[in-house]
């Protein structure tokens, strides 16, 4: 038995996302999304109770978790800064936000701030293409950026406490 | 040069509301729709011509032709909206700003191949697009648009349910996608030998893309004359071209086919950012080789006009690289996201992704030798047609195309960066 549980919320959303598919089978990427809204991330412990969820081994559902990048496997910071890495991006001037970010907050790549303000992830395109350069922060599109409206994006994160 | 079908309401203000896409002709076609037979409008979209828009651009009628007859088995429509071609940002212009628009695509196509429940799936970073349907979906099953009437007034069942996908470009090559339904890592199946339907949980299923659902209302309310009136014989109708990269006006535009792409840069897209000439334009999402500025001037934006160029339309999402940029960091900004992308089930992608990304990676750090654009492209022939999708062949497409157009530009590149 695992230690993590469904808010009663979020089990009466499984419940309905239960009602919508043939089988069972299909509630697998929504139950793991109401993990990852619910946690912020993906824990093991979790992964064991989506398991019985939908009626699959811990394997299966750590196999699907593990191919899915979206999932967080492990905690991450309350603000997910996702910078766009690909082709339009990159001619835009993504790689100048990249070292800016580093400059600013210190991270590379997959770091998460020791104050847990920050994480910072680069993702491939997020289909923004005539906004780029964008990042993603918390699921929300920032497009057209440049260095000043990046600074301003920051200063309103860390203010936002 | 725009014309507007599919785009029509949206600059209309909050068209994303039932009361003002009621206003707008949405759901106009339902009632024409009913006093058709489903295989009177299947034939009417093969009469059509309407080709899928999500980048093979195969016929999408005598795809529906492909659906079993009606027997016990549940059947299915699901809707690829996982849109996650680089360089391709269309469908969620759809999402935003006219989601009954693509409800109403979708009612009419479950009757013409008689399916009671679509499934949409889309990527699981278009949070906000996602939000934005379903709120059109539960307005629709509150007017009773959906649900076990339509309208309220014909009596066939229509439940539409949106499926969040987990951030794997994969998904939109369509047997991952409905692995990915069914719950599993989206992993493409093998293809039969003959054409046949999709099937889910091995019930029969069609697939098809966001946009080209979102075309067939005008062509059943328009008949399929309403719709070959514009385009190329071949490539009739309209598509949503994107365009994005340093010009003046990103975006996306609904065009006929059979435009001049060199004109459609420079005239809807404004041209060049001051300063900067045109080098190369990748046509349509990076799975499509490559044109030169050369190429662009002669290019048409139609199927078969790009087949005959060595090219293919793809998706409609052009990006477009300027005299600045250095094409062997484009070409390892783009193995990059492959080699991040392949699924992992087939060696020669899975490997062969790797190698490239190696070798690219090698030639920037100054340890290229000019032996490696043989290996790269020798890497490339070895995954074109070996695997269970086209993910492969498309590296192929792509990397192959760019280090032979600018090979003169890897050469130098080799010759000036040794460590």
């Amino acid at each position: 038995m695992s230690s993590f549980k469904y808010t009663p919320e979020n089990e009466a959303k499984f419940q309905e996302y239960a009602s919508r598919y043939p089988k069972i089978d299909s509630c697998m990427l929504p139950a793991l999304w109401l993990v990852q809204e619910q946690e912020g991330w993906v824990s093991p412990e979790a992964m064991v109770y989506v398991a019985e969820k939908v009626q699959k081994s811990p394997m299966q559902v750590y196999e699907v978790a593990t191919f899915y990048t979206m999932f967080n496997l492990k905690p991450i910071g309350k603000h997910h800064i996702e910078l766009c890495k690909t082709v339009s991006c990159m001619l835009m001037g993504a790689r100048e936000l990249k070292a800016y970010i580093k400059e600013t907050l210190g991270l590379e790549p997959g770091q998460t701030s020791a104050d847990g303000l920050f994480t910072f992830s680069e993702v491939e395109c997020q289909g923004a293409c005539g906004d780029a350069p964008m990042i993603s922060l918390n699921n929300v599109y920032h497009g057209k950026l440049t260095k000043e409206k990046l600074e301003k994006i920051i200063w309103e994160c860390k203010n936002d406490n | 040069m725009i014309t507007k079908i599919v785009s029509k309401n949206f600059d209309i203000p909050n068209s994303h509301k039932l009361e003002v896409a009621l206003a707008n002709g949405r759901y106009s076609s339902i009632d024409k729709l009913f006093t058709m037979k489903p295989e009177e409008v299947t034939a009417e979209v093969t009469a059509s011509g309407l080709r899928g828009k999500g980048g093979g651009g195969a016929a999408c009628g005598p795809k529906w032709e492909l659906m079993p007859p009606v027997d016990e088995r549940p059947r299915y429509l699901i809707v690829n909206g996982d849109e996650s071609e680089p360089g391709t940002f269309k469908d969620r212009q759809i999402f935003q700003y006219d989601p009954h628009l693509l409800i109403e695509g979708i009612i009419c196509t479950c009757w013409a191949i008689q399916a009671n429940h679509a499934y949409i799936y889309i990527r699981g970073e278009y949070k906000f697009f996602i939000d934005r349907l379903n709120e059109a979906i539960q307005e629709a099953y509150k007017a009773k648009i959906i649900g076990d009437t339509i309208m309220d007034k014909y009596d066939f069942k229509v439940d539409i349910t949106v499926h969040r996908g987990g951030g794997a470009y994969i998904c939109g090559e369509k047997s991952a996608l409905i692995e990915s339904i069914e719950g599993k890592r989206g992993h493409p199946r093998l293809k039969p030998h003959g054409k046949e339907c999709e099937w889910f949980y091995g019930d029969p299923a069609t697939v098809n893309n966001v946009e080209t659902i979102s075309s067939v209302p005008n062509i059943v309310e328009n008949g399929a004359e309403g719709y070959t009136k514009y385009g190329t014989p071949k490539s009739p109708g309209t598509m949503l071209f994107a365009i994005s990269g340093p010009v003046k006006n990103p975006g996306v535009y609904e065009l006929q086919y059979g435009n001049k792409m060199i004109d459609f840069l420079n005239e809807v897209g404004g041209g060049m950012l001051d300063g900067k000439k045109l080098k190369a334009v990748i046509p349509g999402g990076t799975s499509c080789p490559i044109l030169t500025a050369e190429e662009v001037e002669k290019a048409v934006l139609d199927y078969e006009s790009m087949w005959d160029i060595g090219s293919t339309l793809g998706t409609g999402g052009m990006i477009v690289i300027d005299d600045s940029a250095c094409m062997v960091e484009v070409a390892k900004n783009i193995i990059e996201f492959y080699h991040h992308e392949s699924c992992g089930q087939c060696t020669p992608c899975r490997e062969g992704c790797g190698w490239i990304d190696k070798i690219i990676r090698d030639i920037i750090e100054g340890c290229g030798s000019s032996n490696d654009l043989q290996t790269i492209l020798d890497v490339c022939e070895t995954m074109n047609g070996k695997t269970v999708c086209v993910f492969a062949p498309a590296v192929k497409d792509i990397i192959a195309s760019i280090v032979k157009k600018f090979r003169s530009e890897f050469d130098a590149y080799i010759k000036n960066n040794q460590n």
